[in-house]
């Protein structure tokens, strides 16, 4: 039995009162992304419209929904229309695909790179001249130090802060299971303050002033360094983090009943063009194609480390990662179960 | 007889009445328990039970009580000055009581966080005795005060209009003193008005999500609120779950509302009148 589809009702009105005011569009596309995209995306889509224009003569409206990435996709699977989906993790769209069956099964091979257009990766933000010191993921546990990251239960963008410290601890500690959740453990006891979510943590860290150190994605914190001035944070870079990959997919089974799917795939295409991949690269991400990026110094501000993948054997890829992590009663339950 | 209402047609009345509070109120709690029964009563009880859920139903009815204790006292003082004093601002004053329930709670959710983070206007002072509000349970209470308060205020106030005051001219010239007067001849006649807007802030704050998730902190078995429970069930696409954690809510919460209806009635017959 299905919960009563309250939210698609609210979702339904929200999408729909806009769209009914570009009465003399053609096309309509429905992008549901997470929340640090959004930046992105108002650039790209307005790139998209103009190729699409200038291709076939077709006016393309595009509508970005922005929230939590798993939220973002329990609604989809209620039935919200989206088009496409840009989210945080390939077990988001996993779950559309389970629960609904409006993305086929092997959504993951259909677009080059994973259906990444573009990656990213975690990296410190500390206060301004890292008076603790923090260089690695083994500084994030020593005495004094308060780290601030949102809840992996509930963000999409903590679970990537979360394998990034595993898989560190992994190489720190030989893979010995029992020191790296003892490792796990400790930092998470170091974190006064769990978020539900990025921008709650961002908020937490910039304005409440509450801890030294931010786990966050790259593009979150130089763009946080962008908001708040560079005269108040540092980014450090660790020598090691994970590569995350936020992917993109077609929602066959909505634009099938819409008659998108062109102007849809198109639109993920797109990304992939040497225009989305220098604006994935403008807006701090790291794109898949670095070749193509026409804007060379945007490359050079990327900063090189060595990045643990989510299919690297340390996690055996997220259909087994995300139950035994971050499952009910999975190790991150476990942190916070008091000792008996 | 007299008739009991100027408005005609009482089929027609009790029919809209039943369809309008099915459609509204009954359907969706029934969709609710309708579907954390799939997980038949057995499970729905272990996860009752499970120290997880019991931690965040505890930090939720607890703060949720307290706070709505907390506002008993407060908020009759509030009424009490707004409906028996006139100053300048009265109007204005008694304008912003409504105010927490206008403000969508995110917003007051983040704005109390800023007031009482650690580097915050009040915070810091507080932090400076040693006190630590935000990212507490005690920033949970915080947030369900100000979400609280104007439930008791609301309730209170029409009725301490309509007080007698004959009768408190009546106690102080057989001899009361204030406080007697007050405990003798005004409090009674509140008590159950005061009880209603315990009950109303209570089971408000019991489900709220919005004002607290901010200042909460929200680490597990310290300051997990049971609505967070219910949205982390949700990220894991837990529906069945999710709904169970509702519906124990929502169990303690009638529960709860009963009682307080069963020692309201018996107030009413204690007190008499309102």
């Amino acid at each position: 039995m299905k919960p009563f589809d309250w939210k698609r009702l609210l979702i339904a009105a929200a999408v729909a009162l806009p769209m009914a005011a570009p009465a003399l569009a053609d096309v309509t596309l429905t992008n549901v992304s997470y929340d640090p995209t959004r930046e992105l995306y108002k650039e790209f889509n307005a790139a998209f419209a103009a190729k699409w224009k200038a291709d076939t003569g077709e006016t393309v409206t595009i509508q970005t929904s922005h929230g939590g990435s798993g939220k973002q996709a329990r609604a989809v699977i209620d039935g919200l229309p989206a088009d496409v989906v840009t989210l945080a993790l390939e077990s988001d769209i996993d779950a559309i695909a389970a629960k609904s069956g409006k993305i086929a099964a092997d959504w993951r091979g259909r677009l080059p790179h994973n259906s990444s257009p573009y990656t990213s990766t975690i990296v410190f933000l500390v206060r301004k001249g890292n008076p603790k010191g923090i260089t690695d993921w083994g500084d994030l546990v020593k005495d004094g130090v308060e780290v601030v990251t949102p809840n992996p239960k509930t963000s999409g963008g903590a679970r990537w802060n979360y394998l990034a410290a595993w898989a560190w601890a992994y190489g720190e500690y030989g893979g010995d299971e029992a020191k790296i959740k003892e490792y796990i453990g400790t930092l998470f006891k170091h974190v006064p303050v769990l978020d539900t979510g990025a921008r709650g943590s961002t908020t937490t860290f910039a304005q409440r002033q509450i801890g030294d150190v931010l786990l966050a994605w790259e593009n979150e914190a130089f763009l946080a360094q962008d908001e708040f001035g560079a005269d108040q944070f540092d980014i450090v870079v660790p020598p090691q983090s994970i590569l995350a990959e936020p992917p993109v997919a077609v929602v066959d089974g909505n634009v099938d009943a819409a008659g998108t799917r062109k102007v849809a795939e198109a639109y993920l295409n797109y990304l992939y063009s040497a225009e989305g991949q220098t604006l994935a690269a403008k807006h701090y991400y790291r794109p898949a194609e670095p070749d193509l990026v026409t804007d060379k110094t945007l490359l050079g501000k990327i900063p090189q480390l060595k990045l643990v993948s989510i299919d690297d054997p340390i996690f055996g890829g997220w259909k087994k990662a995300q139950p035994y992590h971050f499952g009910d009663g999975g190790v991150f339950d476990q942190i916070y179960k008091p000792a008996q | 007889m007299v008739q009991p209402s100027v408005i005609p047609g009482f089929r027609l009345a009790l029919g809209f009445t039943l369809v309008y509070l099915a459609a509204i109120v009954l359907l969706p709690l029934a969709a609710l328990v309708w579907n954390a029964s799939g997980l038949g009563f057995g499970a729905i009880a272990a996860l009752a039970l499970e120290e997880r859920t019991f931690a965040a139903l505890k930090v939720s009815f607890l703060t949720s009580f307290a706070a709505a204790v907390f506002n008993v006292p407060f908020g009759v003082l509030v009424a009490w000055v707004l409906t028996r004093y006139s100053f300048p601002g009265r109007r204005l004053l008694d304008a912003a009581i409504d105010l927490p329930f206008a403000l969508p709670t995110a917003v007051a959710g983040i704005a109390l966080t800023a007031l009482y983070a650690p580097n915050g206007w009040l915070g810091q002072y507080a932090q400076a005795i040693g006190l630590k509000i935000a990212f507490t349970p005690l920033g949970i209470f915080v947030a369900l005060v100000f979400v609280g308060l104007p439930f008791v205020v609301r309730t209170v106030q029409p009725v301490l209009a309509e007080v007698d005051r004959e009768c408190e001219e009546a106690a102080a010239t057989l001899g009361a003193g204030r406080f007697r007067t007050l405990r003798a001849v005004i409090l009674p006649t509140l008590t159950p008005a005061i009880l209603t807007g315990f009950a109303l802030a209570f089971a408000r704050s019991v489900g709220e999500y919005g004002s607290v998730i901010f200042i909460a902190g929200n680490i597990p078995y310290v300051s997990e609120i049971a609505p967070l429970l219910i949205v982390i069930k949700l990220e894991e696409f837990d529906y069945a779950g999710a709904t169970a954690v509702a519906t124990i809510m929502l169990a303690i919460s009638f529960a709860m509302l009963l009682a307080i209806n069963l020692i309201q009635a018996w107030s009413r017959r204690r007190f008499g009148r309102v």
